[in-house]
């Protein structure tokens, strides 16, 4: 398939999620490694992906990459910036770059990503690359996409007790801390030291990088690549398309009901309920996918 | 629902980008998703670009004076990808005698100095949506 | 400036006023809730000696040309010697640039100012593919040694001061003008002129860089040092506000900013090993004058009285010299309209006139045709002729400093300084400079204010003659609009190809070498590219070996 064609499923997928299923069902199920970037914003989030590009293509890998930006709550338009960053990239026909906008969704992407996903790794990506929002805030989300989630840390920069707070931390299985041509970055490193030991996670999956000068970068795709062939080769890849599975199915749900929600009308917050499903077990039965 | 996305590009080697930026700013503000990619972008970034990000409007901004060969270039380029149906704005410093010819090229239509940003969305509306009023959405 | 007494007696009269005023503006209300500063502070109604009853006269003013240079850096100025009027030109080839310099000259310009076209200003050559259609448009193209040969050609370089707008590619240029002098027979301890060189502003507002800023800090520090041994009396640096202000920012972050970078580079070079005593004079700046009229003047005044300060407080400079902020000043020319165009030289006018009573110490005035192309003859000649009436006819070059104790200049310089401290705190909590410009924060505040002022012009809040009030039904188009004739890139690249064929390229391969490994090196590149434009190496060519050691920048955007 060409870009162009797999641009405008996307744009299918976003716009018209009900005929995802459609779409999706004419194409082979593959799969790929997925791998998630998170972290507050301005860390150099984009700067790493466009090495780590850099450095796949360079092992003659494609890539597909999907970079989300907020959608301002007031108008719901965006400003989509991340692709800057990616400009080397622009005319190889190996790498294909989609920004996104979050369009309202609260996990740090937006709702199509699991369709679109599932779209690039059908499509014969070797490798998609999500970047999330950057908002720093339960950006969890990515952890159901993605089969490895790098979280990029920089010092001195987006704050870190917000992050822990809002269990990014958690989500992780490697982290980066980016930016270590500048100064401060030891520190940064040694703390995260000491909380990954405490918090009995595995403190070898911590890379320092620059994206500015390229140091650390060959080093952050071996570990990520190793950590997906380690999840592969176990269960743990298994397990985590399952828990995809679960939440594509979930957002699937919620929209779903939403859609027959703002359909009733009714005084009674559980007559509303009883009929809204009423509804929709109606019209899934006959419409084969809920295709309106 | 749909939702319209808009390529704001700079062409060449200009580096005005005041203009750009006040004029992406305002699209999104009024509801559009933008793409920008920054100065120094040639019109294969260009045509590149709006192909995967599947843009229904492509915004150049140019006002190094080289408008007539980058514009031509981009529409070449779109015709031979087969996005020639892709609306093109072009703003910036346009001599008046190159209106016509950038409108002769296939560029859809051209904005100078002092146009207003509620003009520049009411046309990018009326373009997308066929909608002519002036009021929002 | 006033006994407590007068102050108290004031006081209580002002007091009076403002009752008896708004008693009257009840009746008689004023045009607008607040009277905004381009800056966002409000003028007040009137000013009077209250405002300025703080202010210690030989502190905080001093007399022209001593410390803290609030009036002026000379102590006669324009009773010595008007400020240098000075047009910005370039286009085409050399050869029609080198006519349109004499035409200036000879219309009585005092020093000369050459815009470069964007190849030339990125390091291309007129025959990269990315040069196409660009060669010549908005400036002149330079390729070699030749061109600029070219460019001066029967204009005595020893005579004359030459600016020349130039920044990533600035140690090209220099080298290729000292040579061209030398060449010419004289010696480059005698040149006076400027080379723009400030690379922090290419990042923030202009946009030719092509270094990333650590090695491009580097190659300016490079420059210092250089010169400040074989050149001392050119202006090594034009750290610049003007490009700030243009890309949307208020008078007051066009200081902010603009001193925000000059401590980079000063910071810069100190680590360097060098003195700000001796490199601190031949330090320059360029700021711009847009239509708010006192508070511009305003602006100029309380710049200088921050520099002075930070050298002396921050540096611990103790030479004069070096504490004197010597500025070049260019209308502004984001406040021109394409929309009856013919109003422009009016706001040219005011704009110039600020700059002059600001003290600056050289200027360009924007021709009238500014929003629709490059300056025909006819509208430069208008635009230097605004200068000389303001020189020759106004009686304001008579007096020094002449607004000097009026309570809202004085009241407005304080109120710009305070909020330049301001924000060079700020900065300093970012981590300096060039980290607040690697986090795009200085881009996001300039594109605030940029967005802010477009929706005031929207909403109508802010006037603008011509495009939002006062239009005219039907604009009779310029006639005359200046067209770079596109024949001439295929000439420039015929040149170049020329001299491709006949240099003495066995030279060219072994100074690109030397400079390649001096750059690897760390060692100072000056001397090496010296030799690479010697033998005719173009400044493609030798952007291209410096690219290969430094990398290059990619912009960091966001809205
Ligand atoms: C501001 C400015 C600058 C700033 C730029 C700051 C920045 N980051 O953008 C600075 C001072 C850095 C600058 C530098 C130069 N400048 Co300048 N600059 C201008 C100036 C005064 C105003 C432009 C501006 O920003 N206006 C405000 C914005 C909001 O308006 P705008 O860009 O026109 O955009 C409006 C419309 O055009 C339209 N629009 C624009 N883009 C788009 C895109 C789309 C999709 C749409 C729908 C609409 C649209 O909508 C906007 C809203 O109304 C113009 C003259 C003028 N008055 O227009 C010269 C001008 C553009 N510059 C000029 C030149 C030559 C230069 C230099 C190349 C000089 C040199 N040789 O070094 C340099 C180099 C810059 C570079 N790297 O390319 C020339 C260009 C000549 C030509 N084209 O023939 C001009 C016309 C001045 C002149 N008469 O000489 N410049
Ligand atoms: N010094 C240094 N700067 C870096 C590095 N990586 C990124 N940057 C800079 O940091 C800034 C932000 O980089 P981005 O890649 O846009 O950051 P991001 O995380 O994608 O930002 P958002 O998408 O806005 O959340 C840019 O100016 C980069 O040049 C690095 O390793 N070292
Ligand atoms: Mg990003």
């Amino acid at each position: 398939m060409d870009h162009k064609e797999i641009a405008k499923l996307i744009t299918l997928l976003e716009n018209e999620p009900d005929r995802a299923r459609d779409i999706l069902k004419k194409l082979p199920k593959r799969i790929c490694p997925v791998i998630g970037f998170t972290g507050s914003p301005g860390v150099g989030k984009s700067t790493l992906i466009d090495q780590v590009i850099a450095r796949l293509r360079s092992a003659g890998k494609t890539v597909a990459v999907v970079a989300v930006d907020p959608s301002s709550p007031f108008s719901q338009g965006a400003f989509l910036g991340d692709r800057v960053r990616m400009k080397k990239h622009f005319l190889d026909e190996g790498v294909f770059i989609r920004s996104m906008a979050s369009r309202g969704a609260l996990g740090g992407l937006n709702e199509s990503i699991y369709d679109v996903v599932e779209l690039l790794e059908a499509v014969g990506f070797d490798y998609v690359l999500i970047e999330t929002v950057g908002v720093g805030q339960a950006e969890v989300e990515v952890r159901y996409v993605a089969d490895v989630v790098a979280l990029v840390l920089s010092p001195g920069f987006g704050d870190e007790m917000q992050l822990l707070k809002a269990g990014v931390m958690e989500i992780a299985d490697i982290y980066v801390v980016n930016k270590s041509d500048l100064e401060g970055n030891d520190s940064l490193y040694d703390q995260l030291i000491g909380f990954l030991t405490f918090a009995g996670r595995d403190a070898l999956n911590v890379v320092k990088t620059s994206a500015l000068n390229g140091s650390g970068i060959e080093e952050l795709v071996d570990r990520i690549i190793t950590l997906w062939k380690n999840f592969a080769e176990t269960e743990k890849l298994k397990q985590l398309r399952k828990e995809r599975l679960r939440h594509h199915t979930e957002t699937l749900a919620r929209r779903t009901l939403q859609k027959y929600l703002s359909a009733v009308d009714s005084e009674d917050p559980y007559e509303g309920v009883e009929l809204a499903l009423k509804f929709m077990c109606e019209r899934l039965k006959y419409g084969q996918g809920g295709g309106t | 629902m749909k939702k319209y996305r808009i390529l704001i590009a700079k062409p060449g080697l200009d580096g005005h980008d005041r203009g750009a930026k006040v004029v992406a700013h305002a699209l999104r503000d009024a509801g559009f998703e933008v793409i920008y990619t920054g100065l120094r972008q040639t019109p294969e970034q260009i045509v590149k670009t709006a192909i995967q990000e599947d843009v229904d409007l492509i915004g150049l901004s140019i006002l190094s004076g080289a408008h007539l060969q980058l514009s031509k270039k981009v529409i070449e380029l779109m015709k031979k990808e087969g996005i020639a149906n892709i609306p093109v704005f072009v703003g910036g410093i346009i001599p008046p005698d190159d209106v016509p010819r950038l409108l002769e090229i296939g560029v859809t239509r051209v904005f100078g100095p002092g146009t207003p940003l509620s003009k520049i969305v009411q046309e990018v509306r009326e373009v997308l949506e066929g909608v002519t009023s002036t009021s929002g959405s | 400036m006033y006994d407590k007494e007068q102050v108290k007696k004031i006081a209580e009269a002002f007091e009076h006023w403002q009752q008896r005023t708004e008693n009257d503006m009840k009746k008689f209300p004023e045009r607008k809730q607040k009277f905004l500063s381009s800056s966002g502070y409000e003028f007040k109604r009137c000013y009077t000696p209250l405002d300025v009853a703080e202010l210690d006269y030989l502190k905080d003013l001093g007399m022209p040309g001593e410390y803290p240079y609030t009036r002026g850096v000379q102590r006669t100025m324009y009773r010595g010697r008007f400020w240098t009027m000075r047009q910005y030109a370039g286009f085409g080839t050399a050869e029609e640039t080198n006519k349109r310099f004499k035409y200036l000259l000879q219309q009585g310009q005092t020093g000369l100012s050459v815009a470069f076209d964007l190849p030339t200003q990125i390091g291309y050559d007129s025959d990269h593919p990315l040069a196409e259609g660009e060669v010549g448009r908005v400036g002149v193209a330079v390729d070699s040694l030749r061109d600029i040969e070219i460019l001066f050609d029967g204009i005595p370089l020893k005579d004359v001061s030459t600016s020349m707008t130039i920044n990533s590619t600035a140690v090209i240029l220099l080298s290729m003008y000292a040579v061209t002098a030398q060449r010419q027979g004289a010696k480059i301890e005698e040149l006076r002129g400027t080379i723009q060189n400030d690379i922090l502003k290419e990042y923030i507002a202009r946009g030719t860089y092509i270094f990333p800023p650590e090695p491009s800090m580097k190659i300016v520090t490079d420059i210092f040092e250089f010169c400040a041994e074989h050149m001392p009396k050119w202006n090594t640096i034009s750290i610049s506000g003007y490009h700030i202000r243009e890309a949307g920012a208020s008078a007051v972050q066009e200081l902010a900013f603009t001193f925000g970078d000059a401590i980079a580079y000063v910071e810069s070079a100190i680590k360097a090993g060098l003195d700000p005593n001796v490199f601190g004079r031949q330090l320059s700046f360029f700021f711009a004058a847009h239509n708010n009229f006192l508070e511009e003047i305003a602006k100029f005044r309380a710049a200088r009285r921050i520099w002075a300060k930070i050298m002396k407080e921050r540096f611990n400079v103790t030479n004069q010299d070096a504490m004197k902020l010597r500025f070049h000043t260019q209308t502004g020319g984001s406040t021109l309209t394409a929309q009856q165009p013919l109003n422009n030289i009016v706001r040219v006018a005011i704009q110039a006139l600020a700059a002059v009573l600001g003290g600056t110490q050289s200027l360009h005035t924007n021709s009238f045709d500014e929003a629709l192309g490059l300056p025909t003859e006819q509208s430069v000649q208008v635009a230097l002729r605004t200068q000389q009436i303001i020189a020759y006819e106004s009686g304001v070059a008579d007096i020094v400093d002449p607004l000097a104790g009026s309570f809202a200049v004085e009241a407005l310089t304080n109120e710009i300084e305070e909020k330049v401290w301001e924000y060079l705190e700020k900065i300093d909590s970012l981590g300096g400079m060039v980290r607040a410009i690697e986090l795009g924060y200085v881009q996001k505040e300039i594109h605030k204010s940029a967005y802010e002022q477009q929706l005031a012009i929207e909403k109508g809040e802010q006037i603008v003659v011509g495009v939002n009030a006062f239009q005219t039904k039907e604009e009779k188009p310029v006639e005359n609009i200046l067209k770079v004739d596109p024949a001439l890139e295929e000439k420039q690249k015929e040149a170049l190809r020329q001299l491709r064929e006949q240099r003495d390229n066995r030279a060219v391969a072994k100074a690109l070498k030397e400079l390649k490994q001096a750059a690897q090196e760390g060692k100072n590149i000056v001397p090496y590219v010296f030799e690479a434009v010697k033998c005719y190496a173009t400044l493609g060519e030798i952007s291209d070996v410096l690219r290969e050691v430094y990398g290059e920048y990619t912009e960091s955007t966001s809205i």
